[in-house]
This record gives C-alpha cells, sequence and structure tokens, in this order.
C-alpha cells in the first residue's frame, strides 16, 4: 500500500514547491497513470516517490515505511524505476541489462543464484524478450530496449514500480502493449504500478485510477470516469484551441470565441 | 557456455600463455638461456652466469612487464566503467601524464632543494617518485571527471590526449633542468620501459597496485550498475560518489606505481577490457577483472618481448610497439563499434 500523507515536491528555490499537499491511498496491485501536461510535475513527483530527491515536506509511505528514510540497499529491494532517458550501455548484453534487476538481492560478487536465473527468464518471457536476451543492449530498437527496461524492473520484483514518460519514443500498437503488459503486471501480483505519461487516451482506457496534474499545483486522483464526467480532463489540459469532451471523450477543436 | 564458464576457462588460458611467455622471455635476448636452464636457474640452480642473466638482468623486467600490464588492465576496466565510456583509460584520459608530472616535480624539487634532496630521493627513489606520480594522477583524474560532465566520449578522449601531448612537453623543459642540476638522466622517459626496476624494488611497485586490485574487486558490483547511469545505478541501491570516490583511488594506486617506475605505457589499458569482453561475453565488471590483468600483462611481456629481442638494436621501444598493436585496434573501435560510431 502507498499512502501520500501531506506530501509536498520541489526544490529549494527559486522554483520551490511544485506540487503541495498531496494525501492519497494507493491500494496493491493498482495501475496509476499520473497525468499532465509538461512541466506539471510529473517527474519530480515519480523522482521523489523514488526516493531519488527527498520531499520538501510530507512524507510517502510503502507498506508503512517512510521512503525517504528507507536505507539505499533495502528501497531497492522494493521500489523499481524505469526512465525516459536513453542510455548507452557499451558491451551490455540484454541479460546482463536484465540482471542488474537482481542486485539487491545478490551478494558481494553479484553471483546469481538458481532463483534468480529463474526470475530474470520469466521476465524475459513476460515481456516477450527472450528471443534477444543475447543481443548488445545498444543494438536493439526503441521498443525493444523499453521492454527490456521494463524486464529488469520487474526482476527486481518491487513493491512499487515507477515508470517515468518511458512510453515517449514508442509507436502506438507500442505504447499499448507496454501498458497493458504493465497492467497485466500490477493486477497479477499484486505490486503497484505508478506510469507517468502524455498518453492521455490510452492513459484513461487502461488505468485503474489517474492521478491528474493540473499544472497549478494540484492533483486530482479518481478514476477514469469521474475525472471526465466531473471536468477535471478539460480543466488540466484545455487550452485557446483545444478543449476535451466530456461526451465525446476525446479532445476537439474549440469553437472560434466570438 | 555461462559467463562463469567462459570467464574460468579464459583465464586459465591467458594464465598458461602469460607463464610460457615469461619463461621464454628469460631465455631469449643477447645470450639465449634454454627454458629448461630457465627454469633451473629460477630454481636457485644452474650454472653462475645463466643464473645471474635470468634472475638478475631479466627476471625483474619480466616481473614488472607482468605487474604493469595487469594493473594497466585492471585500471582500464575501472576507468572505462567510471567515465561510462569505451575509449577511456588512464593514458588515454591524460591521467598517465598527470603522474608523469608528479614524477618530475617531486625531482625537480629535489634537485633544486641540493644535495641533501637529491641522497635522500636517491635511497628513497622507488617511493618518493611513487608518491609523487599518485598525487600528479589524482589531480588530473579528478580534472577530467569534470571535463567529462561537459563533453562527449570522443571529445573526452581527443581532450584527454591533448592534455598528456601537453604535459610530456613541459615534463621534458622541467627534466631538462632537473638533470643539469640533478645530473640524472631522463632521457627516453617518455618512451615507457619495464627495465629500469631492481628486485628490491618490486615491493613498492606491487604493493599499491595489490591494493588497487582488491579495492577494484570488492567494488565490482557497484561499478556494474553503473554502467546503466547514475540514476539507475542509485535506484539499484548504490552509493555512487562513494563509489566514485574508491573506484578512483584504486586507479590511483594501480596507475601510479605503474608511470613511477615505467614511464606512460600507452594502449594497454584501452584496449585490453574489449578484449576481456568479448572473452567473457558480458559488460559485467566482476569477470573483467581476472581476464583483463591476465591479457594486460600477456600483452606488456609480448611487446617488452619484442624490444629485447637478440637483433634488436635499441631503435624500437615498448610505445612504439603497443602502438602498432593499440592503434588499429583503436581506429577499429572508432569506425565499426555501435557506440562509438553513433555519437556525432
Amino acid at each position: 500500500m502507498l499512502q501520500l500523507k501531506d506530501l509536498a515536491v520541489g526544490y529549494g528555490p527559486p522554483r520551490g514547491v511544485v506540487l503541495g499537499n498531496l494525501s492519497m491511498t494507493v491500494e496493491p496491485g493498482r495501475f496509476i497513470c499520473v497525468l499532465g501536461r509538461n512541466g506539471a510535475g510529473k517527474s519530480t513527483l515519480m523522482r521523489t516517490l523514488a526516493g531519488l530527491q527527498t520531499a520538501t515536506a510530507g512524507r510517502a509511505l510503502l507498506d508503512g515505511d517512510d521512503i525517504a528514510a528507507m536505507r539505499p540497499h533495502s528501497r531497492a529491494r522494493r521500489i523499481a524505476v524505469v526512465l525516459t532517458e536513453r542510455l548507452n550501455s557499451p558491451g551490455m548484453t540484454v541479460d546482463d541489462v536484465v540482471a542488474m534487476g537482481r542486485q539487491p538481492f545478490t551478494n558481494w560478487q553479484g553471483r546469481l543464484s538458481a532463483d534468480d536465473r529463474a526470475i530474470i527468464a520469466s521476465v524475459l518471457q513476460q515481456t516477450g524478450s527472450t528471443a534477444f536476451a543475447a543481443r548488445l543492449f545498444d543494438a536493439l530498437s526503441d521498443g525493444e530496449r523499453q521492454r527490456v527496461m521494463i524486464a529488469r524492473a520487474m526482476a527486481q520484483a518491487p513493491r512499487l514500480m515507477i515508470l517515468d514518460e518511458i512510453t515517449a519514443f514508442l509507436d502506438l500498437p507500442g505504447r499499448v502493449e507496454v501498458m497493458s503488459l504493465l497492467r497485466r503486471h500490477a493486477h497479477a501480483t499484486g505490486n503497484i504500478v505508478l506510469l507517468s505519461s502524455h498518453d492521455l487516451d490510452l492513459s484513461l482506457q487502461l488505468a485503474d485510477e489517474v492521478w491528474l496534474l493540473d499544472g497549478a499545483g494540484a492533483v486530482t486522483a479518481g478514476t477514469s470516469q469521474d475525472l471526465i464526467v466531473q471536468g477535471h480532463i478539460g480543466r488540466a489540459f484545455d487550452t485557446e484551441g483545444v478543449r476535451f469532451s466530456a461526451d465525446l471523450g476525446r479532445f476537439v477543436l474549440a469553437p472560434p470565441a466570438g | 557456455m555461462t559467463v562463469f564458464a567462459r570467464t574460468a576457462a579464459g583465464s586459465a588460458g591467458l594464465g598458461a600463455a602469460v607463464l610460457a611467455c615469461a619463461i621464454f622471455a628469460l631465455g631469449w635476448g643477447m645470450i639465449s638461456v634454454p627454458a629448461a636452464d630457465v627454469v633451473q636457474a629460477l630454481a636457485g640452480g644452474g650454472d653462475s652466469l645463466n643464473g645471474h642473466i635470468v634472475r638478475d638482468i631479466r627476471l625483474p623486467r619480466v616481473l614488472t612487464a607482468i605487474i604493469a600490464g595487469g594493473a594497466l588492465g585492471i585500471g582500464g576496466v575501472l576507468m572505462q566503467a567510471l567515465f561510462r565510456n569505451p575509449m577511456a583509460d588512464a593514458w588515454s584520459l591524460g591521467l598517465t601524464a598527470g603522474g608523469q608530472l608528479g614524477v618530475a616535480l617531486v625531482v625537480t624539487a629535489a634537485a633544486f632543494a641540493g644535495p641533501q634532496a637529491i641522497s635522500f630521493l636517491q635511497a628513497f627513489e622507488g617511493p618518493s617518485t611513487t608518491l609523487g606520480a599518485m598525487l600528479g594522477v589524482a589531480v588530473f583524474a579528478l580534472l577530467m571527471m569534470m571535463v567529462a560532465r561537459r563533453v562527449s566520449t570522443v571529445t573526452l578522449l581527443v581532450v584527454g590526449l591533448m592534455l598528456g601531448f601537453t604535459v610530456q612537453g613541459i615534463v621534458s623543459i622541467v627534466l631538462h633542468f632537473a638533470n643539469r642540476v640533478g645530473g640524472r638522466v631522463f632521457s627516453g622517459w617518455n618512451d615507457g620501459t619495464f627495465a629500469n626496476v631492481q628486485l628490491a624494488d618490486m615491493p613498492v611497485l606491487a604493493a599499491p597496485v595489490l591494493l588497487g586490485a582488491l579495492l577494484a574487486l570488492f567494488n565490482a558490483k557497484a561499478l556494474t550498475a553503473l554502467l546503466l547511469g547514475e540514476t539507475y545505478a542509485r535506484s539499484l541501491g548504490t552509493d555512487v560518489s562513494r563509489l566514485r570516490r574508491l573506484t578512483l583511488a584504486a586507479v590511483v594506486l594501480l596507475v601510479a606505481p605503474v608511470t613511477a617506475f615505467c614511464g606512460p605505457v600507452t594502449f594497454v589499458g584501452l584496449i585490453v577490457p574489449h578484449f576481456a569482453r568479448a572473452v567473457a561475453g558480458t559488460a559485467r565488471i566482476l569477470p573483467l577483472l581476472p581476464l583483463a590483468a591476465l591479457s594486460g600483462a600477456l600483452l606488456a611481456l609480448a611487446a617488452d618481448l619484442v624490444v629485447h629481442a637478440p637483433w634488436e638494436q635499441h631503435f624500437l621501444h615498448l610505445n612504439a610497439v603497443l602502438a602498432l598493436v593499440g592503434a588499429p585496434v583503436v581506429i577499429a573501435l572508432l569506425l565499426f563499434s555501435r557506440t562509438m560510431r553513433g555519437q556525432h
């Protein structure tokens, strides 16, 4: 269970607090999409929940333990992260990358036990990456890389998986595939999956719950249906030229003013 | 084959090759000693002339080549992981030049400080020049880490090499004055050689290298995580700034004594890690360490063999031989490796 208690995320001056007074509870096994326009604070929130940056106020609790207060090593056993950044990892095979997810559980040598090996084989299979396990990570396409990075995070067997904008480089079928994979994973394992995305349509369809960042420092949580009906989506995303139609469930061109 | 099996088989093969090459090197030269007599001489027997040649003249050189080659091989693996740069190495990023500068400054300071300082330096030449080299390597390593934050892989390589050339020029000038004041001969120091180390110096060379190798061993797992980049390494529970400090310390311990005793030894640390990765079939750091150490030792021994061939008239020097092997490998990596080619 993930609980946010009056959490505020952000930086020191001059940027200051980006999102404040966040209080919510997420039950195990939920697939959550975090939506908001660029600069609304998605990445800041995700990094804070991952323990990669400190909160400016309040706390985030995972199964009752303060994420910020966890020791790095035990946090790595409970929280896994996948980021947008494209990395070059010369010489790393896909198997090397996925095996990295078991690092928090191995001895000082990093020796993989038979159990570790079984977990790696299983996540490669679940993400459909078995076929290229022996290939070099750098030689993969964007979609394949994202699947491998997700496999790595799944190998970490985390209670909370945090994925920041990972679908940005993928085409539509690739995005559908990745998001339904994550949804299945959350439902099957009882782990919480938190995905930030630009992809409004898919997120509204697939998420168990949506966190909507309105761009003014507030976050609204709810099911897709509730958020649409109550007009929250429109308030967060509408511009002068485009508005979200609750009836159609998609964006339409706004009629010219006057 | 699993990574472990490939590493074990590779290490065994390389170890045997190093041993064979070492015994051959002990027998080879102006005066040829048969392998059987070499083994006898090493055991302390045999005739006294052979014993003198093998134990006193050739053994220090061969041991130095093995230790230095191994140290540079491990150092290369650490540097490439630390800088996340397949072209990184103590020499290519200018750390070796920093070490040379450190040594040159120690020698010059002693020369200008007067005869007592010189005699003190002569008595403790190994330790004092090693300390000078350590300081120089450390300062240049910190400098290059700051540069690395701002520039691409290839730019960093060019900056490192140019830094190296600059320092070599400075060192030549500094040593020119040191030579005149202190009467020491440093000509040819930029060529690199394994032949200037006495058996008595061996502990001063070997002890820091051993310490550096151990430090590398205990940080191998964390360094593997760093291959994914700093953020992922942190998310896997790695204390990245501590890891950087420890790895840097290991590089200093490995590279500085080699530079102090042998001068700049080029290319070994740059190309050996690529060979080790190919043999192990992985980029994970731990399996690379023994493979890089042994193949570094083998490369250093082989290059030294060419330099000391019986027909050699002292035109060939160590770095010329290493450049003949190493430079084409680097060119091939730049032209054909996916990662390097992909960077503009």
